[in-house]
C-alpha cells in the first residue's frame, strides 16, 4: 500500500513534468495553429543551459533562473527567425519545417557543448528524503518538482484567466483574424506565447536533469508523450492538458511498478520483466485509442472550438 | 498531350537507367560501399513511394509509416529465428501482418483529420516500437542478427548481392507501376477527390472512409514489403528500423522528391541519402577552400546544414526536386 502511495506520487511527478510540455504545445496550436517537433528541443535546451548557468553561477538557483531566462530568449529568437514564416502553412509543412530544426538543434548542442552528457548536482541539502505519510520517506527533491510545477500552473492559469495578455491569448484562441482586426499586436502575442511556451519546456528540462541526465535528444521521447497527453486532453485546452498529463503519468508510472508482477503471476518470471514495461507503454497509447473512439474531441475539449 | 518526351519523363529513365547500371558500375570498380548504399537506397524508396501514395495524393499526413518497415522487418527477423528461412512464408506472411496492423491503426487514426492524425499514427508507431524494445526473446532494443536471408527454392539467390540489388529495384518499378494504376483508375480519383473535398465527395455518394481505410492498407503492406526487404539487406532487426525519426526521413525524402508525382520519392530517396554521404565531404572540401587546411570538426557537423535546408525547402520549394524540373520547361 505504502508502495503504491510512492508510486502515485513518482506518477504525479511524471505528470506535471509532461504538463509543462503539453501546456507550451497546446497554447502554441491553439493559438497559432501551429504544430511544434521543434519543441523537445527547447526541453533539451533549458536542461544544458541550466548546467551551464549552475556550473558557471555556483548557484543552483541563479543558474535554473539564467537557464529559464536563456530559454525563453532562445525560443522567441527561434521564432522570429524560423517558425514566423510557417504560420498559416499546412501542417505537414509545420512537421517538416520543424523535424528540419530537432535536427538543428541536436547538431547544434553536440556542436557547443559536446557529444558527452552533463549531470546537474543538486545541492545537499536537496538530497535528502522527507518523511510524507508515516514510514513513507520520498526524496526531498522530487517533491520540489511537483510542487515547484503546481505553482508554475497556478501562475499559468493566473496568466491566462486573470490578466490582458491572458485575455489576448483566449481569444487569439478562439477567433484569430478578430484580435487582429481589433489592433492588437499579433505578432507579438505570438512571439510571447511561443517565447511562453519554450520557457514551460525549458524549465521541464531542467528541473528533471538532476534526476536523469543532460543528453542530445533527451526531449524527443517525451514530447511523443507530451502529443498524446494533449490528444486526450483535447488540443488547445491548459485544463485538458493538465487533467490528461496527470493520468499518463500515473498510469506510465504504475503499470511499469506493478504490470511486470502481474505478468510473472500469469506467464513466466522473465516474461514479466522484459514485457512489463513494453506492456505498460502499451497501455497509454490504448488510453489515447479509446478516447479517439469515444471522445474524438478529447476528454476536455478547449471551449467554443 | 505534346508528346512523351517531357524534361520529367526524361529525367525519370535517366534516374531508372542510373539505378540499372548501378552494380555493373561497381562490379567494374570493385566498390561494394556503393552497391550497399544503392540497394538501401531502393528499399528506402518502395517505403516513400508507399508512403507518398497516402500522403502525396490521399492527404493523410502519416508520421508512423516507419512502423511497417519495422514490422515487415520483424516477421522476417521472427521467422528466421524460429527456423522458418522460406521466403513462401516469410515475405506473405510480412505483407499480411503489416496490412493487418495498418487496418486497425486505419480504422482509428481514419475518424480524425489534420493534426490529430498526424498524432495518432505517430503514437501507434512508438507503441510497435515499445513492443519490439520488450520482445527480449528477439533482440530486445539490442535487436536481432539473421543469419540466413529468406530462400526461395531454386528460384532467387538473395544471398547474391547482384541478384538481391535487381530484386529490389525490379520491386521498386513494380511498387511505382503499381501506385500509378491506383492514382489513375477511379478509386485514385475518389482518393484524390476526397483529399481535395471530402465532405463534397460524401456529398455524391463516395464512403469516403472506406476507400481511404483501402488506400491506407495498400500503402502499409507496400512498406511491409519494404520492411521485409531491409531486413533481408541488412541481415539485423532492431526496434531502430521503426524509430519515430525514420518516419520523418520517409516524409522528407517524399517532399523533398516532390509529392506531386509517384516517381517523385524515388528521387528524393536517391537524393537526401546521397546527400547524407556527400554533404560532409562536401562540407570538408568547402572548409578546405576557405581555410586552406582540412577542418575535421566542419565535416562532422553536416546536419548542422541538412536541418536548415529542410526548412528552406518547405519554405520555397514546395514542389520538391520533381517539381523544379517540372518547371523548368515552362520556365
Amino acid at each position: 500500500m505504502l508502495y503504491l502511495f510512492e508510486q502515485c506520487l513518482n506518477g504525479m511527478q511524471l505528470g506535471m513534468l509532461l504538463f509543462l510540455l503539453a501546456a507550451g504545445l497546446t497554447l502554441i496550436f491553439g493559438i497559432m495553429d501551429m504544430v511544434n517537433l521543434a519543441h523537445g528541443s527547447l526541453y533539451m535546451l533549458g536542461a544544458y543551459f541550466a548546467a551551464t548557468f549552475v556550473e558557471v553561477t555556483d548557484s543552483f538557483v541563479a543558474g535554473f533562473a539564467l537557464g529559464l531566462l536563456a530559454t525563453l530568449i532562445a525560443g522567441m529568437v527561434l521564432e522570429v527567425i524560423a517558425i514566423r514564416p510557417l504560420y498559416g502553412r499546412d501542417h505537414l509543412d509545420h512537421v517538416l519545417g520543424t523535424f528540419g530544426l530537432l535536427i538543428f538543434f541536436n547538431e547544434l548542442v553536440r556542436l557547443i557543448w559536446g557529444p558527452e552528457g552533463r549531470t546537474i548536482s543538486l545541492p545537499s541539502e536537496m538530497l535528502t528524503a522527507v518523511q510524507v505519510l508515516p514510514g513513507v520517506y520520498y526524496p526531498l527533491y522530487r517533491l520540489v518538482i511537483i510542487l515547484a510545477t503546481l505553482a508554475v500552473a497556478a501562475l499559468l492559469y493566473i496568466i491566462v484567466m486573470r490578466t490582458r495578455v491572458g485575455m489576448l491569448i483566449r481569444a487569439g484562441a478562439s477567433n484569430r483574424e478578430m484580435v487582429g482586426a481589433l489592433g492588437v499586436n499579433i505578432k507579438l502575442l505570438y512571439t510571447l506565447v511561443f517565447g511562453l511556451g519554450a520557457a514551460l519546456a525549458g524549465f521541464a528540462g531542467m528541473m528533471q536533469a538532476p534526476i536523469s541526465f543532460v543528453q542530445i535528444g533527451m526531449g524527443e521521447n517525451i514530447l511523443i508523450l507530451a502529443f498524446v497527453v494533449i490528444i486526450i486532453g483535447g488540443i488547445g485546452s491548459i485544463r485538458g492538458a493538465f487533467a490528461a498529463a496527470i493520468i499518463v503519468g500515473l498510469i506510465d508510472t504504475i503499470g511499469r511498478a506493478f504490470l511486470p508482477d502481474l505478468v510473472r503471476y500469469f506467464l513466466s518470471y522473465s516474461a514479466g520483466s522484459s514485457a512489463g514495461p513494453a506492456l505498460s507503454s502499451m497501455l497509454i497509447y490504448l488510453l489515447m485509442a479509446l478516447v479517439l473512439i469515444f471522445r474524438p474531441e478529447g476528454l476536455f475539449p478547449a471551449a467554443g472550438k | 498531350m505534346s508528346g512523351m518526351i517531357t524534361p520529367r519523363n526524361a529525367f525519370v529513365a535517366a534516374v531508372i537507367v542510373v539505378l540499372a547500371l548501378i552494380p555493373v558500375y561497381a562490379a567494374m570498380t570493385g566498390n561494394t560501399f556503393m552497391m550497399t548504399l544503392f540497394t538501401r537506397i531502393i528499399i528506402l524508396a518502395i517505403a516513400a513511394v508507399s508512403l507518398n501514395l497516402i500522403m502525396g495524393f490521399g492527404g493523410m499526413v502519416s508520421f508512423g509509416h516507419a512502423a511497417y518497415l519495422g514490422i515487415g522487418g520483424y516477421v522476417i527477423g521472427i521467422l528466421a529465428k524460429e527456423g522458418i528461412n522460406t521466403g513462401f512464408v516469410q515475405w506473405p506472411l510480412a505483407l499480411l501482418v503489416s496490412g493487418l496492423f495498418a487496418l486497425g491503426v486505419g480504422a482509428l487514426s481514419l475518424r480524425t483529420r489534420g493534426v490529430y492524425f498526424i498524432m495518432i499514427t505517430l503514437a501507434f508507431a512508438q507503441m510497435v516500437y515499445y513492443i519490439a524494445n520488450g520482445l527480449d526473446r528477439y533482440g530486445g532494443d539490442d535487436g536481432l542478427t539473421i543469419h540466413k536471408r529468406s530462400e526461395f527454392g531454386g528460384l532467387l539467390n538473395l544471398s547474391n548481392r547482384t541478384v538481391f540489388y535487381y530484386v529490389c529495384l525490379v520491386l521498386l518499378l513494380a511498387t511505382v507501376y503499381v501506385v500509378w494504376r491506383i492514382i489513375n483508375s477511379r478509386f485514385g480519383a475518389v482518393i484524390q477527390g476526397a483529399r481535395s473535398n471530402d465532405r463534397r465527395m460524401r456529398a455524391i455518394g463516395f464512403p469516403t472512409f472506406r476507400y481511404k481505410l483501402v488506400c491506407f492498407v495498400i500503402a502499409g503492406v507496400i512498406c511491409g514489403l519494404s520492411g521485409a526487404l531491409l531486413a533481408n539487406h541488412t541481415n539485423f532487426i532492431s526496434p531502430a528500423m521503426m524509430h519515430w525519426t525514420r518516419s520523418g526521413d520517409l516524409i522528407v525524402m517524399a517532399v523533398l522528391g516532390g509529392m506531386g508525382s509517384v516517381f517523385g520519392p524515388v528521387i528524393g530517396s536517391v537524393a537526401l541519402l546521397v546527400l547524407e554521404e556527400t554533404l560532409p565531404h562536401l562540407i570538408g572540401f568547402a572548409s578546405h577552400v576557405i581555410t586552406g587546411k582540412e577542418v575535421v570538426a566542419a565535416k562532422e557537423y553536416w546536419q548542422l546544414i541538412l536541418g536548415p535546408m529542410l526548412l528552406l525547402i518547405v519554405l520555397f520549394a514546395r514542389g520538391g526536386i520533381d517539381g523544379l524540373i517540372a518547371s523548368a520547361r515552362r520556365g
